[in-house]
């Protein structure tokens, strides 16, 4: 029977394949070999890369559809408003890459250069970058494990020619797995500016994104803070308000207390936000958000 | 011939469900609970494997968070969350220290648990084992099905909402089903409009038509629409058994419905 290893010593550390608990690991001989010990030369590439990039902010939540990739790109779509702000979008959903389709830039396919991979631009200050714009239909499945995942996320940051860029932001996949970790440490030293959270109402949410929440402590990544989204639904007929997601344990606000993060705003439930981001999307959604760009200095 | 699988603990389970979806939030979670409530007000012994190992939402919904997991000769007992014991659970949220504690693991090590959640899980006598997966088509739908392809399993309900943005990833799916030769017993579509409770106008909050043009499209059954039901949503989070407690709110005739396409579907044991 295989041993599942709870107290796993980790890769990188002196006694990985080596302690008791790595006895029956299906990774114990590669760690023994020493090859989780030396660091990925592809973090300092990536450091060098990230040199033209102002500011980085990770798009989280622990629970999926949720909203993650239709705040991302109302963030992007809503900073490139400033037409001298250069932004970039990047979407790490590997199996799910939701931002082609939100964005309205479905069908688009990434170019090579000699600088490397071009991101697709949906405006001239505005590039965005997914697997989608690698995949030829819209049937074809990404079935990949985790190191294989890793490793286009690697190329993402390291051979995309993204150029001098103000923001960049990172939509992810819900959970706190091979994609999450990967980000955090291949820019780790880039510095990342912080993690907008984004949640929904219910306690089922919170829950995971609770997790997440403590993900980000266990990673020293910075929370800029919570979006609360789905937040009620004003019935178009008779204007009454409705909880179809009721926030039976106090919503993000109490947990955001509980945990003392900050609550950047609450968006309602609205059949206009949710599809390809438009003007009017814009705004509903960008103006019940305080500054979702901006660390709060601690 | 294939040879067959060491029955071990899966002997005793006459029938396995994997309940799917390339896109998260969709109710796969919501669809593994109340198909599996349903199918015990069927008279059926029914079993829940929650493999959503960084998101584990099944414990909250039947009400059992924070039980502790026995040991037993032949492996863990499974978790009872009913009196009768007609309907038990094994999630990765019962082996957490604290509930907010984050799983942060790599492919490899969620492949192991799930292998051993597959093998060291104590079921018994089950009617069914139903299988809460979370979204994507990566290292934990991989393991599960190659774990379980031994034991055949009968197939995979597959689940989305109406809106492009979920067919899309339902979609890829769809071709993970294929390609991993998973038989798709049919496309539940959820979250499929909302009346509301003051005026009764119905809205289409997620767009509509999805779930079925997705179904036609890869030529697999419709199962049926769930609406968004508050009645159902307030069920999920404190655990209360929505079929028994609600039999006339929007969702139940949509769940009762699947349920009972998936009791015709089966097919009959050889005794």
């Amino acid at each position: 029977m295989e041993e599942v290893p709870h107290d796993c010593p980790g890769a990188d550390s002196a006694q990985a394949g080596r302690g008791a608990s790595c006895q029956g690991c299906p990774n114990q001989r590669l760690c023994a070999s020493g090859a989780g010990a030396a660091p990925d030369p592809a973090i300092e590439e990536i450091k060098e890369k990230m040199k033209t990039v102002k500011h980085k902010i990770l798009v989280l939540s622990g629970k999926g559809g949720v909203g993650k990739s239709t705040f991302s790109a109302h963030l992007a779509h809503g900073l490139a408003e400033d037409e001298n702000t250069q932004i970039a979008l990047l979407d790490i959903d590997i199996c799910g890459p939701s931002i082609p389709k939100i964005m309205g830039l479905e069908g688009e396919q990434v170019h090579q250069s000699g600088s490397g991979w071009s991101p697709v631009y949906v405006e001239d200050n505005l590039g965005v970058m997914s697997v989608g714009f690698l995949l030829s239909s819209p049937d074809d499945a990404v079935i990949w494990r985790g190191p294989k995942k890793n490793g286009m996320i690697k190329q993402f940051l390291r051979d995309v020619d993204w150029g001098e860029v103000d923001y960049l932001i990172v939509d992810t996949p819900p959970g706190t797995s091979d994609e999450h970790l990967s980000v955090v440490q291949y820019l780790a030293t880039a510095h990342i500016d912080g993690a907008v959270i984004i949640t929904t109402p219910q306690e089922v949410s919170l829950q995971d994104v609770r997790k997440e929440i403590n993900f980000c402590h266990k990673v020293k990544l910075p929370i800029i803070g919570v979006v609360e989204n789905m937040s009620g639904f004003i019935c178009p007929k008779c204007k009454k308000e409705s909880q179809i997601f009721p926030p039976t344990t106090g919503g993000a606000e109490v947990m955001c207390q509980d945990l003392k993060v900050p609550l950047l705003g609450k968006v309602p439930l609205d059949p206009r936000i949710g599809g390809v981001v438009t003007k009017a999307s814009l705004f509903w959604l960008m103006p019940r958000i305080h500054q979702p760009h901006q660390p709060t200095g601690v | 011939m294939e040879a067959a699988a060491e029955p071990g603990n899966l002997a005793g389970v006459q029938h396995i469900i994997l309940v799917l979806s390339g896109k998260g939030g969709v109710g796969k979670s919501t669809i593994s609970t109340q198909l599996a409530l349903a199918l015990r007000h069927a008279g059926k012994k029914v079993g829940i494997l929650d493999v959503d190992l960084c998101g584990p939402s099944i414990p909250r919904m039947l009400q059992s968070q924070g039980r502790a997991v026995h040991q037993c000769d032949s492996g863990w007992v499974p978790v009872f969350v009913d009196q009768e014991q007609s309907v038990s659970l094994m999630s990765v949220g019962f082996l957490l220290e604290k509930p907010d504690e984050a799983v942060v693991w790599r492919g490899p090590k969620k492949n192991a648990l799930i292998k051993q959640f597959v093998s060291d899980v104590a079921w018994g006598e089950l009617d069914y084992l139903v299988v809460d997966t979370p979204p994507g088509t990566s290292d934990e739908h991989m393991a599960t099905v190659e774990a379980l392809r031994p034991y055949r399993p009968l197939g995979a309900l597959v689940v989305t909402t109406p809106q492009a943005v979920s067919v899309g990833d339902v979609r890829r799916e769809l071709t993970f089903c294929r390609k991993t030769g998973l038989r798709v017993m049919g496309v539940v579509e959820n979250m499929s409009g909302f009346t509301c409770p003051h005026c009764m106008e119905c809205t289409s909050i997620f767009s509509s038509g999805g779930g079925e043009e997705l179904a036609r499209h890869a030529g697999v059954p419709f199962l049926g629409s769930v609406p968004l039901d508050p009645e159902l949503t307030r069920s999920l989070e404190e655990g209360r058994d929505f079929i028994q407690e609600f039999p006339k709110s929007p969702a139940f005739p949509a769940l009762t419905s699947i349920a009972q396409k998936i009791l015709d579907a089966t097919p009959a044991c050889l005794s």
